[in-house]
């Protein structure tokens, strides 16, 4: 036995030197936070420090389920996720499949490199986008569209009912272009065969559309799915909290999970709720995913993740 | 059915003029504000056709310095994060692929895990402050959750177990090289593909990062180019702050600070776009390269 492992660990000690490197730092940036999840249920002290503050069992709960925000951020962060899927699966595949159907490959090249630049930018050059379009006195929709129009002017960063159309868009005007790339790799693979046979049989475009072309993307719809459903508890925190502009009054229509921690944390009096509204996020998007992934391993087991 | 098809393609051409057309507008509009006169600005808003051009904002900017310095501790960061972070990548990937390695499902697990479960911001903040107290230090800006990540370990190690043929290795074994020069000289050459996709996207990771030193970062010396236009965008009067108090008192109104946050954040889009066309094509690999299952 001994004889065999020291044997074993002559061969493979290399390998386990190279993975050292990654395995800590995963240890550190993963591991150790979760252990620290342990202070959503403390009243957190300095002295007392994340494993040793006082424990105070369900009270930070108590307290965060029984304030208006827990039901606020969560309907939030539920409602843009659920939009940003269904739409934006719809979206990808809609403008991925005008590019593949266009014959001039000059032009299709053209347009992807446009639409696909906004996803390289950072979310606070977006939030300068927005803020030129959008404030209230020298914004171009008010400067230049409503007031010309004779409208009054828009106050966008405190009226909220604006703010759910502003997110989405925003949102798609960014992740569509990247969106697309996948769904339009997927159509490039199909065998052109399929087409061709199809158009001999009299089928016409819409007819190979739904035929051939939607059920090639089942899986990658379903793999992307299961993703995104594994992190419908999270949110882009930037497009949250930075293009609103950390905006009181419309909070309401703007604060998710992410933004409500955040806000927690940096309000000291907040910490323990702040952990509690973390932990809730953590624990319940974990469970998502399991679940997710347990009904596709069901339904088709090569889609699964795990 | 030719004729069928030269409508849908003119739509298909209309649909797409219109999409970019909406994309490229409020980049436009950034930009011609930037070079706006401020007293236009205030008087007829951001707009698209400049009643006259005015370049103050960028002299300004220029002469100031501390756009040139947040470019300076941005490029240091991305730099070192994306090398440090693909070495550690490539590394592990390539050792998930070795056959028979012991202990090698665990390793999967452990890896994959933290795809699927987080502690989240507080427990990290914590960590990273009371723990290791990386509170206003570089370190703040390169470590917490960037240098390496599950998902690009999972697409590296899918292409190397397609792309490195397992006979060369085992060759170059039976020649007596060890393990550290087969994977430096041999398994590391033979993926630059993957290895330009993934340092790419890191490297915009970090270019884009703003949310650690919205973190951990109060120091002005600290402060890259997305925090800069953070603070800015906060405050409008960012950057005349940070000027000394005696050039305040002259100038402070002959400084247009709308005209100035525009200009800053088309300085910091400018190498984006600049450098777009000769990187599009590994954004575009890293994107579809996801859809290999890990």
């Amino acid at each position: 036995m001994n004889k065999k492992f020291a044997k074993q660990a002559k061969k493979y000690w290399p390998f386990y030197v190279m993975a050292l490197p990654a395995c800590i730092y995963f240890f550190i940036n993963n591991y150790i936070p979760m252990g620290g999840l342990i202070l959503a249920f403390e009243k957190y002290t300095v002295s007392g420090g994340i494993f040793g503050s006082e424990k105070v069992g369900l009270d930070n709960f108590k307290f965060l389920f029984k304030s208006a925000d827990a039901w606020i951020m969560t309907r939030n962060t539920l409602f843009y996720n659920i939009i940003f899927i269904i739409f934006g699966t719809i979206i990808a595949i809609l403008v991925a499949y005008i590019l593949h159907e266009m014959k001039s490959k000059m032009s299709r090249k053209i347009y992807q490199t446009i639409i696909l630049f906004p996803g390289l930018l950072s979310i606070i050059i977006i939030s300068y986008l927005a803020n030129a379009l959008l404030a209230g006195d020298n914004g171009f929709i008010n400067k230049h569209i409503l007031q010309p129009l004779g409208f009054e002017a828009i106050s966008f960063y405190s009226e909220q009912k604006w703010w759910p159309f502003i997110l989405i868009f925003i949102h798609f005007w960014q992740m569509t272009g990247t969106n697309c790339i996948l769904y339009l790799a997927n159509m490039s693979a199909v065998d052109p065969g399929l087409y061709e046979a199809a158009s001999l049989d009299g089928a016409n475009r819409f007819k190979s559309l739904t035929n051939i072309t939607l059920p090639c993307l089942v899986p990658t719809v379903i793999t992307l799915t299961i993703l995104s459903t594994g992190k419908i508890f999270n949110s882009d925190f930037g497009l949250f909290y930075q293009v609103p502009m950390n905006s009181g009054a419309i909070i309401d229509v703007t604060q998710t999970i992410d933004t409500y921690v955040y806000r927690g944390l940096m309000n000291t009096a907040n910490m323990g709720m702040s952990a509690a509204a973390g932990f809730y996020q953590s624990v319940v998007g974990f469970c998502l995913v399991v679940i997710t992934n347990g009904i596709i391993r069901k339904l088709s087991r090569e889609n699964a993740m795990f | 059915m030719v004729k069928r098809d030269t409508g849908f393609q003119a739509a298909a051409h209309i649909i797409m003029i219109i999409l970019s057309l909406i994309v490229i507008f409020p980049l436009v509009l950034l930009i011609m504000s930037s070079i706006s006169q401020e007293s236009d600005i205030l008087k007829y808003g951001y707009s698209i056709i400049p009643k006259a051009l005015d370049f103050t904002a960028y002299k300004y900017i220029f002469g100031e310095g501390s756009v040139f310095h947040s470019y300076f501790i941005t490029i240091t960061v991305t730099i070192i994060g994306t090398v440090i972070g693909v070495i550690m990548t490539t590394m592990i990937s390539y050792v998930l692929t070795v056959p028979g390695l012991p202990g090698k499902r665990f390793l999967s697990f452990y890896i994959l895990f933290t795809m699927l479960f987080s502690g989240g911001l507080v427990p990290s903040y914590m960590m990273w402050t009371k723990i290791f107290s990386i509170k206003n230090t570089i370190w703040a800006l390169l470590v917490p959750s960037l240098l390496c990540s599950a998902f690009h370990i999972m697409i590296t190690r899918t292409y190397f177990q397609q792309n490195v043929p397992k006979e060369v290795l085992e060759s170059a074994r039976i020649d007596g090289m060890t393990e550290f020069g087969i994977f430096f000289k041999i398994v590391l050459p033979l993926s630059v593909p993957i290895i330009a996709t993934i340092g790419f996207m890191k490297a915009l990771m970090y270019w884009n990062d703003w949310t650690n030193s919205l973190y951990y970062i109060t120091d002005k010396k600290l402060v890259g180019i997305q925090a800069l236009l953070n603070n800015m965008l906060t405050n409008v009067q960012y950057l005349s702050k940070s000027m000394d108090a005696s050039s305040i008192a002259t100038d402070t109104t002959n400084i247009p600070t709308l005209g100035i946050r525009m200009a800053v954040a088309v300085v910091g889009m400018i190498p984006m776009i600049i450098l777009y066309p000769f990187f599009q094509k590994y954004y575009m690999k890293g994107l579809t390269v996801g859809a290999v299952k890990g």
